[in-house]
């Protein structure tokens, strides 16, 4: 199996390293910080991010040194920077691994960005249910002030950061930068229209970026050994490493960082162990629940943002869900519309009766009192909500379906025709309610 | 200002979050929180006291709290167990382990046991897709759950509040 430099879970991968302050310095930590307040300019550093082709690991893949450069810099009056720890989309499960094992990366690149846009304050908006972890981050950023690496004239610079975190209360929603804004507004977490973007009309209406938790730690490695060390990891515009999650009936699901751009063959057979019980091979979900379902075809697609979507899909979150010859497909769509339509915040009308209206009929389908037109009504509702709402939740929510309808419309069929699950999965279900 | 249902010590918790927002709104979600932790759900008079302190009105708290998933607007059991369903966590046995729960608490979801002990809650995905089935018992993750684990994680808070099979850090590598 091919061994690859780890650059973000290296240190928690130490024997004895427990993520403190501590530890974190022991292992260089806080050196980018130093040499960016002691010889960077903010445009130096903005400059740096651009070039290593650091692209947001939150789900779009969006150029973090362009949305850093797109903060107004004469602008008057508070900016923001808030750092997103609502790790929701389903499958995924690598930043509670940076977190829980090593918080002070996740700080530091807090502190190397805000100094870049200019920002005196941030929020880490953590989901609800991360007791642990908002626990974690709070000792260390406790420990970040006493050490006077946040707080007022940060290592003598003139430099003043606050950082605290906010918690979440269980939305899936509030993922979506404006929705995260929303909520920590102190209302609900409901997606604005945009434009304005976040870049001029954020938080409380100020400039403010948003970065995920992988983004974020990322940044004080390109600071320490530069863009050309960073961009030269990865495939084409798709630079540096990325935490998998891998799950399903894999041999050894778990998170994997990897360079951008191995294959999918590669992270679930080699990696990941392959699959439990040399069952085959039947779906993968390559980016998170919104992305759309890859099959055993797809296997030697590469694992970019690029590839991924030239193949139909997306890399998303960096979810990797992979499914067996005996998963319900019709199920799996369900399970998720489930998921979407509980999740929805009910802003747009085509999402949130949308989602009501795809549930019942899939779970009609699922049970085996599906009609043939249905498949139709599935795909002309889902067309009519593509594109159609304020976030990309609309679209997420019926890529599930289009994909599942497009590689195994067959398995939809069969349902209908034999009047029940052909995998019986609707009888498991119903002995487990 | 006095506040109804609200204690002292909550109060001034919530005060104490004001300097880290430039406006009091902002401490809504945490003073939600602040009162759920000490109260075990959000009553409407408390509620109505959180709004006081916030400067906003009743519906303001109530539209919030009631978007929120996690807010209890009803008292739960002093377990509270949020089992995971989607996808990855249903490819792995959720359905069996919800099945076996119900059975072993002689409730559906959505209920709590005639002692108050424990409620049971069905939730969507809690990012620990790689270690499913699992569930989250108040603060603390359970993950690789066996209908034998779950047997003596439910003895274990019966007896002694907690238990030793809850995750804690995130486990490295991870092992069933």
């Amino acid at each position: 199996m091919p061994v690859y430099e780890k650059i973000l879970l290296k240190n928690m991968e130490q024997p004895g390293y427990t993520g403190s302050l501590t530890d974190y310095t022991r292992a260089g930590g806080y050196s980018a910080l130093e040499k960016v307040l002691k010889g960077m300019s903010p445009q130096d550093v903005i400059e740096t991010i651009k070039k290593s082709g650091l692209r947001g690991r939150g789900g779009a893949g969006f150029p973090t040194g362009v949305k850093w450069g797109f903060i107004p810099k004469d602008h008057p009056g508070p900016k923001y920077l808030c750092c997103n720890a609502d790790e929701s989309e389903p499958g995924t499960f690598k930043d509670r691994q940076l977190i829980e094992n090593d918080p002070h990366p996740i700080l530091e690149g807090i502190a190397i960005a805000c100094f870049a846009i200019g920002a005196q304050t941030a929020y880490i908006y953590i989901r609800g249910e991360f007791f642990l972890g908002a626990k974690i981050l709070n000792q260390a950023i406790a420990e970040a002030y006493r050490a006077g690496f946040l707080g007022t004239d940060i290592m003598a610079s003139g430099f003043n950061l606050n950082v605290s975190v906010h918690r979440g209360a269980g939305a899936y929603i509030c993922g979506e930068e404006t929705a995260l804004l929303e909520s920590i507004e102190g209302k609900r977490g409901k997606p604005r229209s945009k434009p304005p973007f976040p870049a001029t009309h954020g938080l409380y209406q100020k400039p403010t970026v948003v970065n995920n938790v992988e983004t974020l730690s990322n940044v004080p490695h390109i600071i320490n050994k530069g863009h050309e060390w960073f961009a030269a990891i990865g495939n084409g515009k798709s630079t540096g490493t990325r935490i998998f999650s891998v799950s399903g009936p894999v041999n050894q699901p778990g998170n994997y960082e990897v360079p951008l751009g191995i294959t999918f063959r590669e992270m679930i057979y080699e990696h990941a162990g392959g699959m439990r019980g040399d069952k085959k091979l039947k779906a993968i979900i390559p980016g998170g629940a919104s992305a759309s379902f890859f099959t055993s075809e797809h296997l030697d697609v590469r694992m970019d943002f690029e590839s991924v979507a030239a193949a139909g899909s997306m890399l998303g979150s960096g979810a990797v869900t992979v499914m067996n010859e005996d998963t319900c497909m019709v199920w799996a769509a369900m399970n998720l519309l489930e998921f979407f339509h509980h999740e929805s915040c009910g802003k747009c009308t085509p999402c949130r009766e949308g989602s009501a209206w795809l549930l019942q009929i899939l779970t009609r389908i699922e049970h085996g009192e599906g009609r043939l037109e249905d498949l139709k009504t599935l795909e002309s509702l889902s067309h009519k909500i593509e594109g159609m709402t304020v976030c990309a939740f609309g679209d997420a929510e019926v890529a599930p379906i289009l994909s599942t309808l497009k590689h195994f419309r067959a398995e939809y069929e069969a349902h209908i025709e034999e009047r029940r699950c052909p995998f019986r999965t609707s009888v498991a279900l119903a002995m487990a309610q | 200002m006095k506040m109804r249902v609200l204690s002292d010590q909550t109060k001034s918790c919530i005060e104490a979050e004001f300097p880290k927002y430039p406006d009091k709104r902002s401490v809504l979600l945490p003073a939600l929180w602040i009162e759920q932790t000490a109260s075990g759900y959000l009553s409407e008079q408390a509620m109505i006291d959180i709004s006081e302190l916030l400067d906003l009105t009743p519906v303001q708290v109530y539209d919030v709290a009631t978007f929120y998933y996690m807010y209890n607007l009803k008292p739960v059991g002093r377990f509270h167990i949020q089992i995971c369903k989607t996808l990855s966590c249903g490819l792995s046995g959720a359905n069996t382990l919800i099945a076996y729960m119900q059975k072993k608490l002689e409730i559906h979801a959505g209920e709590k046991t005639p002692d108050g002990l424990f409620s049971l809650k069905l939730v969507e995905c809690l990012a620990a897709c790689g270690s499913g089935p699992m569930m989250q018992i108040n603060e603390d993750y359970y993950e690789h759950l066996t209908n034998q684990k779950v047997d003596q994680i439910l003895d274990d808070l019966k007896r002694v509040g907690k238990s030793s099979l809850a995750t804690g850090r995130f486990r490295l590598p991870m092992v069933g």
